[in-house]
């Protein structure tokens, strides 16, 4: 089995945080990304979700090496970048790319759609400029905006199409790897769909990975075979989409989807388990001893505030395996139970059966 | 809120330091300095005599100790010891004592730094005082009426005219006011500098109305403009829409709501402006000819007397750092978010 | 009984610039009863939140040309002075608003904006005041609300922000309360605790609520009826159950389409509406919705482009604006399904 295009292992960012005494002094730290490992294979999308704080926009700025992590490696085609140098990162931003929240802000409203597009392939000096145009013209293209419209400027765009060149941008060096950071949610719903579509057209034709961060739990499940779920700091559940949302095992992950508004299940008036979270995130400078999520949690034991739960693979009939300290795949037959793959890991003392 | 202020004061006495090594660079690098105290009749005897009285000889990294060392503790003038000490003896007339902060002496006025400036002050620290009071009720009033009246006549009117005000330069207002107000019309005295010991408070406000207003007119047009914008800004932010459906009325929505938010970051301007106006306004004075720190350092200027120049770009720029520390504690004060920080 | 407890009556709302008149709501009419839920979904430029200010009398002094009806418990609200409005703001209208944080003034502590609200239409000593603010600010759900009354916004998370905007919005016990978009800068737990709060203050208060979203899932939570608007018409209303399960107008039926869920078939395709809404500068003479329905084309005489449909029942308290019927659009369905 080849190994993964990319490779998140025990990333951590800290984030110092200043006293306002006559020196500043370095007094804590704010631990937006706590150790958390994933591993996403070519032509795949892994889901990031979680609330605001949990880590999540950090760690796709920490993959795509805007930010150089606190510790922690990132293996991308067999290469840890996790603290290479600026000058050794050139190359690495050709294969990997990110798609931004905003498209009224993320485009300069100076430049054209055809410099806008360009740029990659002007600052990689790709390709000869007087070829430029006929690739930006392709991408434009490709991304369904009409090709003649290279010379206008952001501001004639919709949200929606602004979008479109956002991804047109991100794609013009072939990127292997795309991360794509609230890529819909500041587009109108009718819109949304377009957008997301073409995402998933041009994953299929260029087999580029994704990673997809959101935290619109509906979107995530669509676009995203396998999901991620964070809360401060941590990956607290990883598991295929089926599981996650039939079975949630983690108490957060579980509360999570129950807040969820269900359209369907609504509008024919099936009302779910609600599972109502009480008070607030605590503070990423000073999160909870153990398990992060003990103080919002209505299984919480003396446990969880001493030993953090570790993320483990879980078996659907058993719980979790006692010290299985997760290789990828492999199946496993206990006691008479024939668990194919369990690849839901969980990081929890007492998760849901 | 006191460790931010500490910390602010010693950042700000770094900078001081830096600028006054840049000016003092600068200084050597118009060429020996003790070539124009020397004069015109100079032999290269006298310039190496007055080179060597003068401390010229020594090196510039030793001079700056000096300098700084005189702004904390005072200073003997002339600076070469042995010179001074054989002084002392034969003419102790001529030793001169320059108390700390000194900031120098210079020999083209046969007085220390310090006393020139202190001469030179009141009438620009009056002048900006009026000024300042002058432009900033009036520019913030016109400001506020025009935001209020947005579109309607009046506000075209007072958009109109500052606009006008804001073009016009600052000697011909100056030239316009004297000419016409003073001379021609007679509504005031000529204008001629009276300090309060002088001529007690009345007069000498009267004798500062002309160059306060040449001088307010300037800002006041620029602020009435500022005003304008940061007032329309404020109310088109979303609490004044809670506000009104709070059910409040519209003035308590504009002077409670509105005018609070509008009016912090003229703050922050309004001390800066008021604080490079302590410099001097050299062409004010000019037209008027009030002799402030404008006119004491053009004059300066003409006479290549360095030490003053080095004296008042230091208390120009004491007067920019002091006020940006204060106007940053203020700002603290007005705005709770920046508290936290 | 006469008139609803809230009825608005072709409603206009226009917005002259200098490229013309922006049409961002054009007869408007819908009616809500106290202790039921309105929500009014659109996406951003439909109308909805121009329309809902308009009852608030916001753009009163403002260039916008309101004209049509409200009538509020028995007052027709666009025709009364400008204090008799104020009197109704904030204490029989109440409007909590998107943004927590740009909403609240950074400058004052949130117990005084609350109290302000209450001492704007209630003469009573400001220690008054401050003893019902802590009140309300505990009944919203605050922890501490006696130490909290004192903060700035910036000292609170977003979705305790949003609470003490209900706490000023509920202090004077309005019997109307319109909540635009409350949520939508709100993460999914936050929201499922404000929703449930605003549910339980309802019920306790008897309070009719106006729900603006761009979320069909907010509505589907928290709705009895919803009013469906694009390009500043309203172009379906019905009970939640019924319109989220048997949508008759083609935009609400594509919008449901093009919104992944939660639960349900994971191969469920994600059908997107084509195209972007029109421009209220110069909206259609038709069918607002006529450039991006698939349906159009099997209507007769090119009816879309040029005729407006009415508003008109399809059932019992079920209202859509269509030329088709809903057994001609299921039988097209079949036509397109096949066209694909």
């Amino acid at each position: 089995m080849a190994a993964p295009l990319l490779q998140v292992k025990d990333l951590v960012m800290h984030f110092p945080v200043k006293s306002r005494g006559v020196v500043a002094r370095t007094v804590g730290h704010v631990q937006a990304v706590d150790g958390i490992s994933f591993d996403l294979e070519a032509g795949q999308a892994l889901g990031l979700v979680g609330e605001s704080g949990c880590g999540k926009t950090t760690t796709g700025r920490l993959v795509t090496r805007l930010q150089k992590p606190t510790s922690g490696q990132i293996i991308f085609e067999g290469h840890d970048i996790a603290q290479a140098p600026p000058r050794a990162l050139k190359p690495l931003r050709r294969d990997i790319q990110m798609i931004f929240q905003d498209p009224y802000t993320s485009l300069n409203p100076r430049q054209t759609v055809g410099e806008i597009v360009g740029a990659p392939l002007a600052i990689h000096k790709l390709v000869p400029a007087s070829k430029r145009l006929a690739r930006v013209q392709e991408m434009l293209e490709i991304v369904g905006l009409n090709p003649e419209h290279y010379n206008r400027y952001p501001h004639e765009f919709s949200g929606g199409q602004r979008q479109r060149i956002g991804i047109a941008r991100a794609l013009t060096l072939q990127p292997k790897l795309l991360v794509a950071d609230e890529p819909v949610s500041a587009l109108d719903v009718s819109i949304q769909a377009q957008v997301i579509n073409l995402m998933q057209d041009l994953q299929r034709e260029f087999n580029i990975s994704f990673l997809f961060i959101a935290h619109d739990l509906a979107i995530v499940r669509y676009f995203c075979p396998e999901i991620a779920v964070m809360y401060l700091g941590k990956i607290v559940e990883k598991a295929p989409r089926e599981e996650l949302y039939a079975n949630p095992r983690h108490p957060y992950t579980k509360a999570l989807l129950s807040a969820a508004p269900d359209v369907g299940q609504a509008a024919i008036g099936g009302r779910r388990e609600r599972i109502r979270l009480v008070g607030d995130v605590p503070s990423p400078i000073n999160p909870p001893s153990g398990c992060h999520f003990r103080t919002r949690c209505w299984k919480a034991q003396d446990i969880c505030a001493t030993t953090e739960p570790l993320l483990r693979k879980v078996d659907v009939s058993i719980g979790v395996r006692p010290g299985a300290a997760a290789p990828a795949g492999g199946s496993t037959a206990i006691a008479g139970t024939t668990v194919a793959t369990p690849v839901d890991e969980v990081a929890c003392h007492f998760p849901e059966p | 809120m006191i460790a931010y202020a500490i910390r602010r004061i010693l950042v700000g006495i770094v900078l001081l330091l830096a600028m006054v090594l840049v000016v003092f660079v600068l200084f050597f690098a118009a060429g020996n300095p003790a070539r124009d105290i020397c004069g015109k009749y100079c032999t290269p005897d006298k310039l190496k005599n007055v080179t060597q009285v003068y401390g010229y000889d020594q090196p510039v990294s030793y001079q700056f100790g000096q300098f700084v060392k005189g702004l904390v503790v005072g200073r003997d003038y002339p600076v070469d010891d042995k010179y001074r000490e054989e002084l002392a003896k034969s003419n102790p007339d001529l030793v001169i004592h320059c108390a700390a902060p000194c900031l120098g002496y210079s020999q083209h006025n046969a007085s220390t730094v310090n006393n020139l400036i202190l001469k030179f002050a009141p009438i620009t620290i009056s002048l900006a005082i009026y000024a300042f009071i002058i432009w900033i009720i009036f520019g913030v009033l016109f400001g506020v009426i025009a935001a209020v009246f947005k579109g309607k006549w009046l506000d075209r009117v007072i958009v109109g005219v500052t606009l006008v005000v804001y073009a016009l330069p600052t000697f011909f207002i100056g030239t316009f006011l004297l000419q016409f107000v003073a001379i021609r019309w007679k509504l005031v005295p000529y204008p001629r500098y009276v300090s309060i010991a002088d001529g007690g408070v009345l007069n000498w406000l009267v004798s500062l109305t002309l160059p306060a207003l040449t001088l307010a007119l300037f800002y006041m047009a620029a602020y009435v403009r500022i005003t304008r914008a940061f007032v329309l800004e404020s109310l088109s932010e979303d609490y004044i829409r809670t506000a009104r459906a709070k059910g409040l009325s519209e003035r308590v929505v504009l002077f409670k709501h509105g005018l609070r938010a509008a009016l912090t970051p003229l703050l922050s301007m309004a001390g800066l402006d008021f604080a490079a106006l302590l410099a001097g306004a050299v062409i004010t004075e000019a037209v008027f000819t009030y002799q402030g720190l404008g006119f004491l350092a053009v004059t300066s200027n003409q006479n290549s007397d360095l030490p003053v120049l080095i004296g008042l770009v230091i208390v120009a720029g004491s007067a920019v750092i002091v006020a940006n520390i204060v106007v940053d504690i203020l700002y603290a004060y007005v705005d709770p978010r920046v508290r936290l920080r | 009984m006469s008139r609803p407890f809230l009825s608005v009556e072709n409603l206009a709302v226009l917005f002259p610039t200098s490229d013309g008149i922006v049409r961002a709501t054009d007869g408007l009419s819908y009616t809500l009863e106290r202790g039921k839920t309105l929500g009014i979904v659109g996406e951003s430029g439909s109308g909805k939140s121009v329309s809902s200010s308009a009852i608030l009398g916001l753009h009163r002094n403002t260039s916008a040309m309101v004209s049509g009806q409200i009538w509020f418990d028995g007052t027709e609200l666009l025709g009364i002075s400008d204090d008799e409005m104020r009197a109704k703001r904030g204490k029989d209208v109440a409007m909590i608003f998107q943004d927590p944080l740009s909403a609240l003034h950074p400058y004052y502590r949130v117990g005084d904006q609350i109290s302000e609200a209450y001492l704007a239409h209630n003469s009573v000593p400001k220690r008054v005041a401050r003893a019902r603010t802590i009140e309300m600010l505990a009944r919203v759900g605050i922890p501490q609300p006696d130490r909290r009354v004192d903060d700035y916004p910036h000292q609170f998370s977003g979705g305790m922000r949003q609470r003490v905007m209900i706490a000023m919005a509920l202090i004077n016990d309005p019997i109307l309360l319109i909540a635009d978009e409350p949520t939508t800068a709100l993460d999914v737990t936050v929201q499922a605790q404000i929703l449930d709060l605003l549910q339980d203050l309802q019920r306790e208060f008897n309070t009719a609520l106006i729900m603006i979203t761009h979320d069909l899932g907010v509505i589907a939570e928290i709705a009895d009826d919803v009013l469906v608007m694009y390009a500043g018409r309203a172009v379906e209303y019905g009970s939640a159950r019924e319109l989220l399960t048997k949508p008759a107008m083609p935009y609400t039926w594509g919008l449901i389409q093009s919104i992944p869920d939660v639960s349900g078939p994971l191969d469920r395709p994600l059908r997107p509406i084509p195209g972007n809404p029109p421009s209220l500068l110069n909206p259609p003479v038709g069918c607002p919705f006529f450039a991006r329905c698939e349906y159009s084309r099997f209507v007769p005489g090119n009816r879309c482009a040029t005729e407006l449909p009415e508003l008109r029942p399809v059932d019992e308290g079920h209202l859509k604006r269509c030329h088709l019927e809903d057994d001609e659009l299921d039988s097209y369905d079949a036509v397109l399904a096949g066209g694909h």
